[in-house]
């Protein structure tokens, strides 16, 4: 809440009428809350918290009332983490039902009931064929159903327009709901989320308007046909949950230390449901999101990861108890020979992550300098017709992608009837389901090559100008397909190579004629995991102006790897017209001599100071404490509603007693409570090196400097920031933006 | 904004709810047999509401194309699930997607159309001030009407400064996102 919000609250009786309404009025910032774009104060928040904790154990011996006050409140963390599993894990069911359904749309529609989608819609059916699993006269393609002819270059051509129509329309309503309602909806919000859980302030980015839209328009999104996926706005989606019932206990919501180990705890929670795994997200949380994970915040992850899967199991949106989203088995043994398509696998991965962080990062500065990023919606239109239009004929990219990765992963075995499982079968074979020998590949496989070969140019294209635009957009689901595509097509060739050259040195000892030896879906997932890691680099590296990275000195590194996250990711990070910069001194003393309100008014108006220190006199200049610069106004403002009877003249006070004065001054003011006694210091001659690992490892705010026990002066976070960008040669002035 | 809140947690609970009352439906259980091409009979899929015991070759796969002594070999290349789905979650769900997908689409039509509409008609042109860069924007009147408020605490006037603070708070996100392009994706 900015100080412009706080000069402009209407003046409203605090006995006023309606307290069930309260919660409409404007919630008066408390002292010791941060403001939007600035970072928190880890020490300040984790002694704050132990005291609660303290004060909450010694009230626990008197009286059993408070004794279960403190079991509740040891217990509320727990509570907190199976509401969130139980919302993330219903809306993740939600979305994954109306993806769903909404992807089938565009093709056709069932007749018997609107609301299935094309497997739903044949389940009963017994009109099913081996070859058309699919097909059922319940459901029915928008030509059959309005011309009544299924077949032919008309229905074609009408499948074809209303396709492209349907995705034009989702699209348009998921930017337009982004764009009127919540902005920070829009991307995938892994990288804002990394820095609000590395102790950044981006007010409004987990609130309930930004998880209600998102949740719609991450649906809109998806089934429109874009390539993009939906695992990392289900994260932004969970960390909103987290944010949503932190409000519910005064434990978190006021202790911003504390909420971010709920939001570390729900980002986990985020990925279980995406994919199925409580132990993927765990991990995901720990390494990639969190910057402060204690031993307590894992098991509460894990906890929560758990409730969410089982209440996603309870919605079973895949209709046979499947939970992973890509199931497979394999029941070859793969061979050490197979180690050399592996790591080309691995070589691809790298290029195209390459490929695609140089690509997207230009695009995007195109976006952002260009007349591009003027008209969003229609960019947002352009692009999703351009994707529709060349996805329909390519059978492969017409269906989801999620559908594609997991044919791509499927081990061929006799069930199979698809295109890429189309090899020449022996007719006389009569071996059990799962042991087939290797065969060589028929018309279908060839087919298939072809049309996958175009699939994988295309989505590595439309990806490129895919992401960055104002619609939630996950980055997971495109790179995995892009990887598995790769991957089939070299299992393929591998096989059928294996195949035609048993003679082969190669192959001679690994590939008896006759036995199977290489699975193209096992190629196919070590494909989506090589090119899963690719493209997530820029968020560690890439400035928030879209900068060329250079390379880094190895020494600083280290130093950087705990800030970079501030420092990397989120431009959301407005110049600082607050503060001043440069020669001007950023802090100013108060003295323990008593001093009168208006002249501490009058030096908070004057000036927009940093923190004040507190001293014992202007003549000793002993140094007593800091204070905080949002701090003292707030505490000022919000004084009349504390304390009756202080005034303008009053006195304002830092000891612990107050100073003796005649009964017809006016009350004094104690601000005892804001001046912080115990600030961190470090003197003028200790190394850069030292201090920058100190602000990293203890997650300070500020630190002191004195010289010859005297202050000297005060390095801030971002002072600590423009002097690393300077050591790397970046233009330290654009760290106003971190 | 509490009410939004509200309303997700009311839905969220209907739909928990919903889950547990709705009866079993019992064509919402099946067993699917997969059998590929034998010989010269082609490849089938059979399909039968039948419970998890029953769920094997022998019970579903009727008329048996093969006779007394290939049955064995027949089904032992068939292979059989069983999969339960609940049709009511899913009828439950997208109702209530669509549904609230069209109040938001209606809010947002009230937001853009309607009301810059009738606020002009209630307060007349020459009371509106609006900025350069604000116009075709939505809530672009945000600042205007809070000028106009009356200052008795009544319930009305409540809902319509919060509605307003909240629409400032939504212009100050569209700057950021759109016009400086500041949020990473």
């Amino acid at each position: 809440i900015s100080p412009a919000e706080l000069a402009s609250t209407p003046t409203e009786e605090p006995n006023g009428s309606g307290h069930l309404m309260d919660f409409l009025d404007e919630p008066f910032p408390d002292v010791g809350t941060y403001e939007d774009f600035h970072t928190i104060d880890w020490l300040r928040e984790k002694s704050r918290d132990t005291d609660r904790h303290r004060k909450i154990t010694s009230k626990s011996k008197e009286s059993l009332w408070e004794l279960i006050k403190s079991l509740l409140d040891a217990w509320s963390g727990w509570v907190v983490m199976l509401l969130i599993g139980l919302l993330s894990g219903t809306l993740a069911g939600v979305i994954d039902l109306a993806v769903d359904w909404m992807t089938d749309l565009k093709e056709g529609v069932c007749l018997t009931a609107f609301w299935y989608s094309h497997e739903q819609c044949c389940w009963t059916s017994n009109e099913t064929t081996f070859d058309d699993r699919d097909k059922c006269p319940q459901w029915q393609k928008w030509a059959e159903l309005m011309t009544g002819h299924a077949e032919g270059a008309g229905a074609y051509v009408l499948n074809y327009l209303l396709y492209v129509m349907w995705a034009l329309l989702f699209s348009f309503l998921a930017v337009s709901l982004v764009r009127v309602f919540a902005p920070y909806a829009c991307g995938s919000g892994i990288p804002e989320i990394k820095t609000i859980l590395s102790g950044f302030i981006i007010r409004g980015y987990l609130g309930k308007w930004t998880l209600l839209i998102k949740t719609v328009t991450l649906v809109l999104a998806v089934s429109s046909g874009l390539s993009l996926g939906k695992e990392g706005p289900l994260v932004h989606v969970a960390c909103c949950c987290g944010n949503l019932f932190c409000s519910l206990f005064s434990k978190y919501s006021k202790n911003e230390g504390k909420r971010r180990e709920v939001l570390s705890a729900a980002a986990a929670a985020g990925v279980s449901v995406a994919f199925g795994a409580p132990i993927g997200g765990v991990l995901f949380s720990l390494e990639e999101v969190s910057y402060y994970f204690p031993l307590k915040t894992l098991w509460r992850s894990f906890f929560a990861a758990l409730v969410a899967a089982f209440t996603l199991r309870a919605i079973n949106p895949f209709g046979n108890s499947r939970l992973v989203l890509f199931y497979v088995e394999y029941h070859t043994p793969w061979y050490m020979a197979e180690l050399v398509p592996f790591i080309l696998l691995g070589v691809f991965g790298g290029l195209w992550g390459t490929l695609f962080i140089r690509a997207n990062i230009a695009w995007c500065r195109r976006r952002k300098t260009t007349l591009l990023g003027k008209y969003p919606v229609l960019e947002v239109i352009a692009v999703t017709g351009i994707t529709a239009v060349l996805a329909f004929p390519n059978p492969y990219t017409r269906r989801s992608t999620s559908e594609l990765i997991s044919e791509l992963f499927n081990d061929c075995g006799a069930l199979e009837s698809s295109q890429l499982c189309d090899y020449v079968n022996n007719p006389n074979m009569s071996r059990p389901v799962d042991d087939i020998p290797d065969r060589p590949a028929g018309p279908g496989v060839y087919n298939a090559l072809w049309q996958l070969a175009l699939a994988l140019v295309f989505k590595i294209v439309i990806t490129i100008f895919t992401f960055g635009m104002k619609i939630p957009s996950g980055l997971f689901i495109p790179s995995m397909a892009v990887g598995a595509i790769a991957g089939r097509i070299v299992g393929i060739a591998v096989e059928q190579m294996a195949y035609h050259h048993h003679d082969w040195l190669i192959f001679k000892n690994w590939c008896r004629p006759g036995a199977d030896c290489v699975t193209p879906g096992l190629y196919a997932m070590v494909g989506a995991a090589a090119c899963l890691g690719e493209p997530r680099r820029p968020q560690k590296r890439s400035s928030p102006l879209l900068r060329q990275s250079r390379p880094e000195k190895r020494s600083r590194k280290k130093g950087l790897n705990g800030t970079s996250r501030e420092e990397s990711t989120p431009p959301t990070l407005a110049t600082d017209e607050r503060g001043p910069r440069g020669k001007a001194p950023l802090w100013a003393f108060l003295t323990q001599d008593p001093t009168r309100v208006e002249e501490l008014e009058a030096l908070i108006k004057d000036t927009d100071y940093k923190g004040f220190r507190v001293v014992i006199s202007r003549e000793s200049e002993r140094f007593m404490g800091f204070v905080q610069g949002r701090d003292l106004p707030l505490a000022i403002r919000k004084s009349p509603f504390k304390q009756d009877g202080v005034v303008s003249s009053s006195v304002v006070y830092f000891t612990e007693d107050a100073p003796l004065l005649p009964p017809t001054n006016p009350q004094p003011l104690k601000l005892r409570r804001i001046l912080n006694l115990s600030p961190f210091t470090v003197t003028d001659h200790t190394p850069m090196e030292t201090v920058v690992d100190i602000f990293r490892k203890l997650g300070l705010r500020q630190c002191l400097v004195t010289r010859s026990g005297r202050l000297l002066g005060i390095i801030t976070k971002k002072d600590v920031l423009r002097h690393m960008a300077q050591m790397m040669n970046q233009d330290p002035e654009s760290i106003m933006f971190n | 904004m509490k009410s939004v809140f509200l309303l997700e947690a009311f839905s969220v609970a209907c739909f928990v709810l919903l889950n547990q009352v709705t009866a079993k439906n019992s064509e919402d259980i099946r067993c699917k047999c997969i059998c590929p091409p034998y010989r010269d009979i082609e490849g089938q899929i059979y399909k039968q509401n039948v419970s998890l015991k029953d769920c094997n070759c022998l019970h579903v796969v009727e008329p048996m194309p093969v006779d007394g002594k290939d049955v064995e070999a027949y089904c032992l290349r068939c292979e059989c699930k069983f999969e339960e789905r609940s049709s009511a979650t899913i009828k439950v769900t997208i109702i209530m997607y669509l549904s609230i997908l069209g109040l938001l689409l209606l809010y947002m039509v009230y937001l853009t159309l309607l009301e810059p509409m009738l606020k002009r008609r209630l307060f007349g042109h020459s009371q509106l001030i609006q900025s350069d860069d604000d116009v075709g924007q939505p809530f672009a009147n945000a600042h205007n009407v809070l000028s106009h408020s009356h200052s008795r605490p009544n319930m009305l006037n409540k809902v319509e400064h919060a509605q307003q603070r909240w629409r400032r708070q939504v212009q100050e996100q569209r700057k950021s996102v759109f016009d400086r392009h500041v949020v990473l994706s």
